[in-house]
């Protein structure tokens, strides 16, 4: 459990940070809170030549909540977002998710940046931003673009970020209605057998004005689900409806055979954990 | 006179002695981070090991290529089972009378087995030099269920031994096959079973499982070339084996052997076994002439160094339709790895499996135990249990449940119809155990009382006819649970481990000022031994615990011992601790009459000190008369104040408790939730209450690991599926419900004080407990028997099976 040995790097700014990223290149990764990458480095599985601390990059440690729309620096850690009440008062859904992630140790240090941009199928928060329809700005040689949450996820490990880009910040609107991020674990710190990010609007009249669901390591990339979004917002909350935007969710996933069990036993829960977050979600909206 | 009897109070409180919640010495250095642990130790010019280590379950090793790894700079040797070779140390002896290879020689049987050994200047250099061992291997078929090992496409995995008839545990039928172990009368428990009204069966799978104490294994080898002295720290809970066993292998005299435990972090039956980093850090040192460190990460503590449980244990039991029970049958499919390394007693080949009639009064019994070689990790190690017991206590109490089943009656009534009553002790128990004391009925009442047990039945009842009614998707669960241990191994006339008898030692040492020294052949590794067994002495001795320093762990100080695991070091050590304690005070007491001018039998003790009978104002503290046993000559007796004692234990001692588990179930998910668990545990004499309840509420979290997810999973090809922390369940606080614990205090006849023993009565009556309750919430849609570890999805199974998906 001793990783390959590596040189380290510590830019004070984003511009030295992407200038390093492009000259090292190939061989050199970002580290961020190091919660992901350490442990693959131990295990060998990653064996970068360089690592370039964003620890001290200070632009990239930030939230901020103006008007309707909120905007989280990358190295902001898991701790962070859960304290930070501002951003409860915004999106209360992500303080939900945040608390369900690893446990209060891992949170101090891994960050919403490496969290969403290691392509780990298991981790909590691509979904949450699958759900809030997320925007991440990536920085390059090239400059700065933006990419959708939902374009973002290509396969594990695999991401619409070029190797040579640095995801800086995200943004997304702040919600109203109701939340819920609910997830099936096997203890504290482990990652999700089942989890879905629901947020639902009710109307005046009880319609569903709006609806937006993803899921957590339910198949090698995060889910929207459009589709059962979709049939929330048109048919409402009645019992048949759910089943249909559950059963459309269900068509969409192909989790695998691990340790916390078989594909078999995953489709069940995740359609009862789905069920729940809609419940819970309407619950509060 | 009130004034005296209540100083006589102040003085027994003032020594902090028997059954005071005394704070744990130990804590103070352990919460600031200045203990000692193997890994803390630095000694100039240090060397570090590291192991390369087979990805194959089973193949043969074609050539080892250490060319690349001698040529980074900085690596100092490579070890090979070709090094060793010559100093006759490519294999060792195996605690269980097996053997077993310290490297690869010519074949690996299980993944994580140790094929090279790479010594560097720094633990970073040898970890990217393991990386440039190149070993060829040529892949054979794998074996990993022990009910395939005799089948004739069989492989063979040990070709060293596969023409040898007899093992060490008598005739081997089969090259796989290791021993089988018969205890009780097969052919009268045949019979009963056969003529029985009421027989229940059932295969009960206790599963494979890992004690991972927080600390890994270690070890820092220092040969001294100048003196030929060798010095070995390591994690060892039984140091003097191990210097014994050093010097039996390496031919160095015992007495230029220095072994030293120093602080261990958790050891739970891990620190028992020799591992080959041991032998590899010796013979490393003794290559370089320098001191070589090694020590493994949590993976290789989870592939290598030992495993726990593994027992496939079919069970018959017979009785009256009535609920009488008649006869007990069991026999047991034992995997044991690649290489038989059990740490267990001689003569016990599966350890106190013979203790599984529990605590019924069963009067016929048989058990036979087939010890079967399969690709996997060698150890079979007692995980904070003694020998098997808590395999023992697990088939038992799940035995009995199956049984409620089959007599459709309730199975708290069922195990209070068949204890062992308080009367019918000492107890002959069918598999030739000898009970010393319980009283098994009043703790059972008090359980169920405490938990309002018959509420909870009907509450029970409730939720099965809502579950039906499509009311809640929920089952309750109530997880019942009565076990007797076997403790305090043992007797040396049937204990023994590669020969050395299990008795245990203490030396004491009053100081001129009355303090005092004592040292023991244990080890604590968080028992808290520096705490309690000061307590014992205090009491003995008259001198505040917090004056006496309890030292364990050097060789080179320390009187011999056995060490710590099975629960025996309070009941052998702690035996020996208040016997030398006596041997002062008989010296003590010579004194106190001789300064007090009086006859010895003139004065009588009292708390700490001699008074004359009948003049309570003339008497000698236990302070004055270690002065005086310095620094006055008196007539016809030695100087100083010391005692020895080596305490061979006339009798097992035998633990019991009353464990109750509730438990709600969330039909779909799989997931449970304690929502009570009441622990009453009786360990006899109550030395220190806050260390008792500390140790029942670690052992019960273990236990409700094992129960509820910890294990040790391979694949079919020998792969290890659980070897890191994120797949081997170890709870955290957040899973670990609040416990309640209680006792009833039934002393042991033939002990000293009367202790039992509790560190792991938590781990062997929790286990049932939980899984009980898991098994009996499914009780009332026909399920008999599930097996653990009880995670979400075998649970999910349980119910997907019963059709409660709908
Ligand atoms: C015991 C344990 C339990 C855990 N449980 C969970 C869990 O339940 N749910 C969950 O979601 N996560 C879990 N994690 C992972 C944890 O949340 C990580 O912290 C997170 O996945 C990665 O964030 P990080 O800041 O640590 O990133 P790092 O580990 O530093 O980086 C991860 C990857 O992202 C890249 N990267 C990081 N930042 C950037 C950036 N700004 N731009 C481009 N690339 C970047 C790195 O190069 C690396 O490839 C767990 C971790 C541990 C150790």
């Amino acid at each position: 459990m001793i990783t390959g040995s590596f040189d380290y790097h510590q830019p004070g700014t984003l511009q030295e940070a992407v200038a390093l990223l492009a000259k090292l290149g190939d061989g050199a990764r970002v580290l961020a809170g190091g919660h992901s990458l350490i442990p693959t480095m131990k295990l060998r599985l990653a064996m970068p030549e360089h690592l370039i601390d964003l620890q001290a990059v200070r632009e990239l440690k930030k939230i901020q909540v103006t008007g309707a729309e909120v905007c989280i620096g990358a190295m902001t850690t898991q701790a962070e977002l859960i304290a930070s009440d501002e951003l409860h008062r915004a999106a209360p859904i992500v303080r939900e998710t945040s608390l369900q992630i690893a446990d209060p140790q891992v949170r101090y240090l891994g960050t919403i940046g490496g969290n969403v941009a290691n392509g780990d199928p298991g981790n909590d928060m691509p979904a949450l931003m699958q759900c809030l329809d997320a925007t991440f700005v990536l920085s390059g040689p090239d400059g700065e673009r933006s990419v959708q949450a939902r374009e973002f996820y290509e396969a594990a490990y695999f991401t619409a970020r070029d190797d040579l880009e640095i995801l800086t910040e995200i943004r997304f609107a702040a919600t109203s209605g109701g939340y819920a991020y609910e997830k099936q674990k096997r203890k504290i710190g482990d990652y999700a057998t089942a989890a879905a990010a629901v947020l639902l609007g009710k109307g005046a009249d009880g319609s569903c004005e709006q609806a937006s669901i993803a899921l957590t390591n339910l198949a090698d990339t995060p889910l929207y689900c459009e589709a059962a979004s979709a049939q929330l917002v048109e048919n409402g909350l009645t019992e048949p409806s759910v089943d249909a935007a559950v059963a459309s969710a269900m068509s969409q996933i192909d989790p695998v055979d691990d340790n916390r069990g078989p594909a078999e036993f995953k489709r069940h829960v995740a359609a009862i954990i789905l069920r729940r977050a809609i419940q819970q979600a309407w619950a509060r909206a | 006179m009130s004034a005296t009897a209540e100083s006589v109070q102040d003085r027994k409180a003032a020594l902090k002695g028997l059954g005071t919640s005394r704070k744990r010495v130990e804590d103070a250095r352990f919460t600031q981070g200045k203990g000692n642990y193997v890994d803390d130790i630095k000694l100039p010019d240090m060397l570090f090991g590291d192991f390369v280590r087979s990805q194959y379950a089973h193949a043969r090793v074609k050539s080892i290529d250490t060319t690349a790894a001698m040529e980074l700079p900085g690596v100092v040797a490579v070890l090979t089972a070709k090094e060793l070779e010559p100093l006759n140390l490519h294999w060792m002896p195996t605690l269980a009378g097996d053997k077993q290879m310290v490297l690869a020689d010519g074949k690996v049987l299980f993944q994580g087995q140790e094929v090279a050994f790479v010594i560097a200047e720094d633990r970073y250099i040898a970890a990217d030099a393991v990386d440039l061992v190149k070993v060829e291997y040529e892949e054979l078929p794998v074996l990993v269920d022990p009910f395939k090992a005799e089948l004739p496409d069989a492989p063979v995995l040990r070709e060293d031994i596969a023409d040898q008839k007899e093992g060490a545990h008598g005739a081997r039928r089969h090259p796989n096959h290791i021993f089988t172990w018969e205890q009780g009368d097969k052919g009268a428990t045949e019979a009963i079973i056969n003529e029985a009204e009421v027989v229940a069966e059932e295969m009960v799978y206790y599963h494979r499982t890992h004690p991972c104490p927080m600390e890994t294994c270690g070890s820092v080898a220092s040969m001294d070339k100048v003196n030929g002295k060798l010095t070995l720290w390591g994690t060892f809970q039984a140091p003097h084996v191990v210097r014994t066993v050093a010097s039996l292998l390496s031919g160095i005299a015992e007495h230029n052997i220095r072994v030293v435990s120093p602080d261990i972090g958790g050891g739970f039956g891990n620190k028992v076994g020799v591992y080959p980093g041991y032998v590899c850090s010796i013979v490393a040192s003794i290559v370089t002439g320098k001191p070589v460190k090694w020590v493994e990460d949590r993976m290789e503590n989870l592939s290598a160094t030992a495993f726990a449980r593994d027992y496939w244990m079919k069970g018959k039991i017979a009785a009256t339709s009535e609920g009488k029970i008649l006869g007990l049958w069991c026999h047991t499919t034992a995997d044991h790895g690649a290489f038989d390394a059990c740490a267990d007693p001689t003569k016990y080949p599966a350890g106190f499996m013979n203790i599984c009639t529990g605590s019924y009064d069963i009067p016929t019994a048989y058990l036979a135990v087939d010890g079967i070689y399969t690709n996997k990790a060698p150890g079979g190690v007692a995980y904070r249990c003694s020998f098997r017991v808590t395999e023992a206590a697990y088939f038992i109490e799940r035995m009995i449940e199956v049984l409620a089943i089959k007599l459709n009656m309730d199975a708290a009534e069922l195990r209070a119809k068949n204890f062992i009553r308080k009367d019918q002790f000492p107890y002959q128990s069918a598999l030739g155990w000898e009970y010393d004391s319980g009283d098994y009925h009043t703790a059972w009442d008090k359980a169920l009382e405490a938990v309002g047990y018959k509420k909870l039945r009907e509450e029970q009842a409730q939720q099965v006819e809502d579950f039906k009614a499509g009311k809640t998707r929920k089952l309750m669960g109530i997880g019942l649970c009565h076990f007797t241990e076997i403790v305090g191994a043992g007797p040396v006339k049937n204990c023994d481990i590669l020969g050395m008898g299990m008795f245990d030692s203490c030396e004491i040492r009053i100081h001129p000022t009355g303090s005092a020294l004592a040292r023991l052949g244990t080890i604590s590794q968080g028992q808290g031994h520096a705490t309690t067994f000061a307590q014992i002495l205090a009491t003995e001795i008259g001198i505040s615990a917090d004056e006496i320093t309890i030292e364990e762990g050097d060789t080179d100080t320390a009187p011999y011992g056995l060490g710590t695991y099975g629960s025996r070091s309070t009941p052998v050590a702690g035996a020996a601790t208040a016997m030398a304690g006596r041997k002062i005070r008989a010296k003590a007491q010579m004194i106190a009459a001789y300064l007090l001018e009086v006859h010895d039998n003139d004065i009588e003790w009292e708390v700490d000190r001699f008074v004359v009978k009948g003049a309570p104002e003339r008497f000698k503290t236990m302070k004055e008369i270690a002065y005086a046993s310095y620094n006055q000559a008196i007539p016809g007796v030695e100087p100083g104040l010391e005692a020895v004692s080596y305490y061979d234990p006339p009798n097992m001692t035998y633990p019991f408790g009353a464990y109750v588990c509730v438990m709600d179930i969330d039909v779909d998910t799989g997931v449970s939730d304690i929502r009570q668990f009441y622990a009453l545990d009786d360990c006899g004499t109550r030395i220190n209450p806050m260390i008792i309840e500390g140790q029942v509420h670690g052992g019960l979290t273990e236990a409700l690991a094992i129960a509820l997810g910890q294990e040790i999973a391979y694949d079919e090809l020998g792969n290890i599926k659980t070897g890191t922390l994120m797949d081997f369940f170890i709870p955290t606080s957040w899973e670990t419900p609040n416990y309640q614990t209680d006792f009833t205090e039934t002393p042991s006849p033939h002990h000293p004080i009367g202790a039992k023993g509790v560190g792991e009565s938590p781990n062997v009556g929790g286990v049932p407990a939980f899984s009980n309750a898991i098994n009996d919430a499914f009780r009332a849609f026909g399920l008999t028997h599930t097996h653990m570890p009880h995670d979400h999805w075998r649970v999910w199974k349980t119910a997907n099976d019963l059709g409660l998906h709908g």
